[in-house]
Parts: structure tokens; C-alpha cells; sequence
């Protein structure tokens, strides 16, 4: 028995293990673990429920009979409205993709020179990158917004697309990653007459794929999750998730819609996760900062 | 090339030390240009967005500025005034100083004990737990959920919880009561706080070089907890200075949370933060030059302690 749930456990491999000391551990794992995780399994059983069983008392965690008619009201409500879903779904996508795509070239770019080279201000620029990974950006909030006005960029999507492009804890993971890209790689590149440009994007692009995903799973939740912000005000530019917002604060006439709504919102950034976790892994191995 | 310099007299060979030094670097510049067209893109969106606003919001600070009228020089009135008369302000400072103090070392820690945990279990249950602890903070604004929770009416989940239990006879109004708002803050906060910092250190859990450990047990480690202190800890310590880095800056950023759940103002500011009260005078009194002030202390906060930690940080092991 227990040499089978230490072989599940996966302890049998390891050196220096009391059995007692990890059976305490993986209870205070499991302990937490549901604390995470059931908030999570809860708005999954919330978005299927029926009506009655939501407001039923005391409240019921798990779902009795299932109904997919939450859903079908979200669509309903949302065909309804002046501005149709499709538009702030369009919204989303733009902002969503042409933000994560342009984040991953931009930060690569980038990335490559100052994993690679030394060279005049190299070192000056790294170091502003690493700083500014130590405060948020509310702290730039202000100035930002009279940046974007003098731009013209408010009431754009411009507003949210361009700076996402320079996040710089991408460029900071991009550039630990491709340090590991061997240097003879490279070298044999050049002899063969390849100029900088073709070496980036022949060679160093598609050796970092795994930090490609990387990129997009930080960048991905945070565009999908965006609601504007304080730049945009027409409605037919608000994204999808500003749109469900509203919906969750119509309060109990709208609570099966919400749930719904929950649902989608948080289902499409795990949903990727899981498909590039593995890759995302890799990644992070090597995101160590030196002293 | 020595020995040309010692000829020459001392002036002109400083001269032509530093013309050579002038060309070299032109030189440098020229065989780089590659690297900085490369760069341009990223660095020139960098500096518009992140470098000069930082900058702008320093020097604003020293100025009266609502958006309309010019400019006006106030001098250091305005960190006075946020220091000396604004009462809010030092209730957002505790609030948010709590959260650095509580929510910063607790996540931090948290994300490398569970890290530490799941690093032993097989592969595919550690790729599950892994999905379970990081799933809250990328799951978007569902923290609302937890507005179901603690709602104040008896269709609240811990009123209903409580209530059965017959700990309470009637429901509380959880996010409307000073004296529980902020704890429930911090403790969505703990729940979405197993971010970037958590998979680096699974990641960096994995790195470890298994000889060394074996190596260990032979010079007489005994335990896990040995083993953890002077081998474990120690090579991850690049890992460890980036989830230092992670955990301390989001600390000090609580705001949509407490918005969220709390409101805007909440409850006698009892959920009040830094943020928060940036946002207040920023997009809504548009006190920029104030505002300004504001993001200024949250700055040298937020920089102060990363560099106060890592200096810590690099004692680990010793």
C-alpha cells in the first residue's frame, strides 16, 4: 500500500524523505489546493445551474439538474442590445491578438541583441528593463493618459494595443531564454553569409517557441480581461469584457447570465494554459535574475 | 601603441586617448546599428510608455496641473499636503503597507512551499496542482466571484455556511463592515497571488541538479529541511530574486480587488489603498500634479523594498 502511493507520489526517487513529514506536506497541499480551486469548480457548477437552484436556501455548491439555458439567455440579452455581441467580440479579438502577436515580435527583437551582444548601452538598457519590472504600471498611469491625448490615441485601441507591445516582463523572460540559444548556432549563421536580421528570424525565432507561448500566456489573460480602461468611451469600441461586466452588475434579474458570463471569461486563459504549460515551464527555468 | 602615448607629451596624448576612445565607440555604434534597429521598436514604445512617463510623473509632482489650466509651480506643497493633510492618504499608506507586509512575504512564501511540495509528486499530478494554484490568477476578473460569497443577504455562501452552523443568527454584511472588508481583501488577494513568481519556482524546483543532492547526502545531510537550506535554496536563487521581484510589486499594486469587492470608496476607506487613492485623484478630481505626488511615493515604495529584499535575499544559505 503505502510503497504504491509513494510510487504515485512520485518519492520513491528521492533521497533523505521521511514518509510521515511528506504525508503532513501533500495533506497541507491538498488543503490549499481545494482552497484555490473550489471558487473555480463553484462558477463552473453556478454557470449551469437553473434559476431556482441559484437562489435556493441555503445555497447549494454543486448543480442537481444541469441546464445550458444561461447560456442561451446570454446570447438572447446580448442580440438584443443596441450595440450587437459580434462587435465587442471583434473588439476583443483585435485588441487581444494584434497585442499578443506584436508583443511577442517586438520583445524578441529586442530581446536578441541584448541576450547576445554586448554592445554601446546594452547594459544601461537591461538595467532600466529589470527596474521597471519593479514597479506597477498604476505608478505611470497619469502621465500615460496625457501621452495618449497628445497622441490623439483616446477613444482608440491604439490606446490599449500599443503599449501592451512593450511589457517588459517580456522582453526581460525572452531575452533570460535566448541566452541559452548556443553561440556557435549563431556563428555558423553568419559564415554562411546570413545578415543580423536573417539570423533573428531564421534561426533564433523558431528556437524559441517555448518562450513564444510564454509571452502569450502572460499577455493573452491580460488583453482578454480588458475593459478599456479610461481610454476608451464609445460603445461600439468597448471590448467583450467590459460588455459582461455590465451584464454581472444588473444584479439578480441578470444572476444566471453572470454566471454564465463568468464562465466564458475565465475559461479561455486556462484553456490555453493547459495547452502550453508544458512550453511555459521551459520557459520560466529560465527566468532567474543574477545578483 | 604604449609606447607612442609615453613619448608624446601629457596633454595631446590624453587627446588623442580620448579621440581614439570617440572613435572606438563611433566604431562600436556602426557595427551595432543592426542591434539597434532591432531594438527600436520595443525600446521606442518602452520609453513613450514606461521610461518618460516616470520621469513626467516626478517632475509633475512639483506642479498644480488639472488638466486645463498651465502648469504652476508649487514645490514640494504637494507632498506636504499628502503627508501633513491628507488623512485619507495615510489610511490608503496603512492600508497598503498591510498589504506588503502581510500579502508579499505570505504569497511569496506560499508560492515556493507549494512549489517545493509539488516538485515531488509525479509528473502529471504536478502539472494538475500546478493548473489548480496558478488557475485563479490568470482566470481573468473572476474574483468576483467571491462577491457571491461574502454577500451580505442569506444567499451569501459564508452567511448560509455560518448560518447552519448556527455561528451567526443572522447575516453579516461582510464587504459593507470595516472590520471585516480588509481581511477579505487580503485574503482574495492570497488567492490570486500564486502568479508568474509560483511558476518560475516550480520551474527553478526542476533545474536542480540531482548530484548535488546526492553529493549532499553524502557529506551528512539528514532531512529534507537540510537538504532544502543548504542545497535546494540556494541554487534557485536567481528564481528567488524574480519572485521577489514579482510578489513585492503586485503587493503594492492592490486596487481592482478592493474595488471590486469593497467599492469605491469602500466602507469609511477601510479598503482604501495607494492605488486607489491615485486613481481618485487622477481620473476622477484630476489633481494631476497631486496624483502625480502619489505615484511618486508608490515608486520609491515599491523600488525601495525590491532592493531592500534582494540586498536579504543574497544571504539565503550562507
Amino acid at each position: 500500500m503505502t510503497s504504491k502511493v509513494r510510487a504515485v507520489f512520485g518519492m520513491s526517487r528521492k533521497l533523505n524523505r521521511s514518509f510521515t513529514v511528506s504525508l503532513m506536506l501533500f495533506a497541507l497541499l491538498a488543503l490549499f489546493g481545494s482552497f484555490m480551486v473550489l471558487p473555480l469548480i463553484y462558477t463552473v457548477n453556478n454557470a449551469f445551474k437553473p434559476l431556482d437552484e441559484l437562489f435556493i436556501f441555503p445555497p447549494r455548491f454543486w448543480v442537481n439538474n444541469p441546464t445550458t439555458e444561461n447560456f442561451a439567455d446570454l446570447i438572447n440579452l446580448m442580440g438584443n442590445s443596441w450595440v450587437p455581441l459580434t462587435r465587442y467580440i471583434a473588439n476583443t479579438l483585435i485588441i487581444t491578438l494584434l497585442g499578443t502577436a506584436g508583443h511577442i515580435l517586438l520583445a524578441s527583437a529586442a530581446a536578441y541583441p541584448l541576450a547576445k551582444y554586448r554592445f554601446p548601452g546594452s547594459k544601461v538598457l537591461f538595467t532600466i528593463v529589470i527596474l521597471s519590472l519593479m514597479f506597477s504600471p498604476h505608478v505611470t498611469a497619469i502621465p500615460n493618459y496625457m501621452v495618449m491625448s497628445w497622441l490623439g490615441w483616446i477613444n482608440t485601441h491604439a490606446s490599449i494595443i500599443v503599449p501592451s507591445l512593450a511589457f517588459s516582463l517580456g522582453l526581460f523572460l525572452m531575452k533570460q531564454f535566448m541566452e541559452q540559444i548556443p553561440d556557435a548556432l549563431l556563428e555558423a549563421a553568419k559564415i554562411d553569409g546570413a545578415n543580423e536580421y536573417r539570423i533573428f528570424w531564421s534561426i533564433v525565432m523558431p528556437n524559441v517557441k517555448p518562450a513564444w507561448l510564454t509571452l502569450m500566456i502572460l499577455q493573452f489573460p491580460a488583453l482578454w480581461g480588458t475593459d478599456g480602461g479610461s481610454f476608451i468611451y464609445s460603445e461600439n469600441l468597448k471590448t467583450l469584457h467590459y460588455a459582461l461586466s455590465q451584464i454581472i452588475q444588473g444584479g439578480i434579474a441578470r444572476a444566471g447570465v453572470g454566471a454564465a458570463v463568468a464562465l466564458l471569461l475565465m475559461i479561455v486563459p486556462i484553456v490555453l494554459f493547459i495547452i502550453s504549460q508544458s512550453s511555459v515551464m521551459q520557459t520560466m527555468a529560465t527566468s532567474g535574475m543574477k545578483e | 601603441m604604449q609606447a607612442e602615448i609615453t613619448k608624446t607629451p601629457a596633454a595631446p596624448a590624453i587627446n588623442a586617448r580620448q579621440a581614439s576612445r570617440w572613435s572606438l565607440l563611433k566604431r562600436d555604434l556602426y557595427l551595432s546599428r543592426h542591434y539597434y534597429v532591432l531594438m527600436a521598436p520595443f525600446m521606442l514604445i518602452f520609453f513613450l510608455f514606461t521610461v518618460i512617463p516616470v520621469g513626467l510623473s516626478l517632475g509633475l509632482s512639483f506642479f498644480h496641473f488639472n488638466m486645463l489650466e498651465l502648469p504652476r509651480f508649487v514645490g514640494w506643497q504637494n507632498y506636504s499636503r499628502l503627508f501633513l493633510n491628507d488623512d485619507v492618504f495615510l489610511i490608503a499608506l496603512k492600508n497598503t503597507l498591510l498589504f506588503a507586509v502581510i500579502t508579499g512575504p505570505v504569497s511569496y512564501i506560499a508560492c515556493f512551499l507549494f512549489a517545493w511540495i509539488i516538485n515531488e509528486l509525479s509528473p502529471k499530478i504536478r502539472a494538475i496542482m500546478t493548473l489548480v494554484f496558478y488557475a485563479p490568477s490568470i482566470s481573468g476578473n473572476v474574483f468576483f466571484i467571491w462577491l457571491i460569497i461574502f454577500s451580505g443577504d442569506s444567499y451569501g455562501y459564508m452567511n448560509g455556511f455560518l448560518m447552519r452552523l448556527g455561528v451567526i443568527l443572522e447575516p453579516i454584511l461582510w464587504l459593507a463592515n470595516e472590520k471585516y472588508v480588509l481581511a477579505i481583501v487580503i485574503l482574495v488577494q492570497l488567492w490570486l497571488s500564486l502568479g508568474t513568481s509560483f511558476l518560475a519556482f516550480i520551474a527553478g524546483l526542476q533545474t536542480i541538479d540531482r548530484s548535488l543532492v546526492e553529493a549532499g547526502t553524502v557529506d551528512g545531510i539528514k532531512n529534507r529541511w537540510q537538504e532544502l537550506w543548504y542545497i535546494t535554496l540556494p541554487s534557485m536563487r536567481p528564481q528567488l530574486m524574480f519572485g521577489a521581484v514579482m510578489q513585492i510589486t503586485a503587493s503594492f499594486a492592490v486596487a481592482e480587488i478592493s474595488i471590486a469587492l469593497a467599492g469605491f470608496p469602500s466602507v469609511n476607506y477601510a479598503a482604501h489603498t495607494v492605488v486607489t487613492h491615485l486613481m481618485d485623484y487622477g481620473t476622477i478630481r484630476f489633481e494631476m500634479g497631486y496624483a502625480s505626488a502619489i505615484a511618486t511615493v508608490l515608486f520609491a515604495m515599491m523600488l525601495g523594498t525590491n532592493i531592500l529584499t534582494q540586498k536579504m535575499l543574497r544571504k539565503i544559505g550562507e
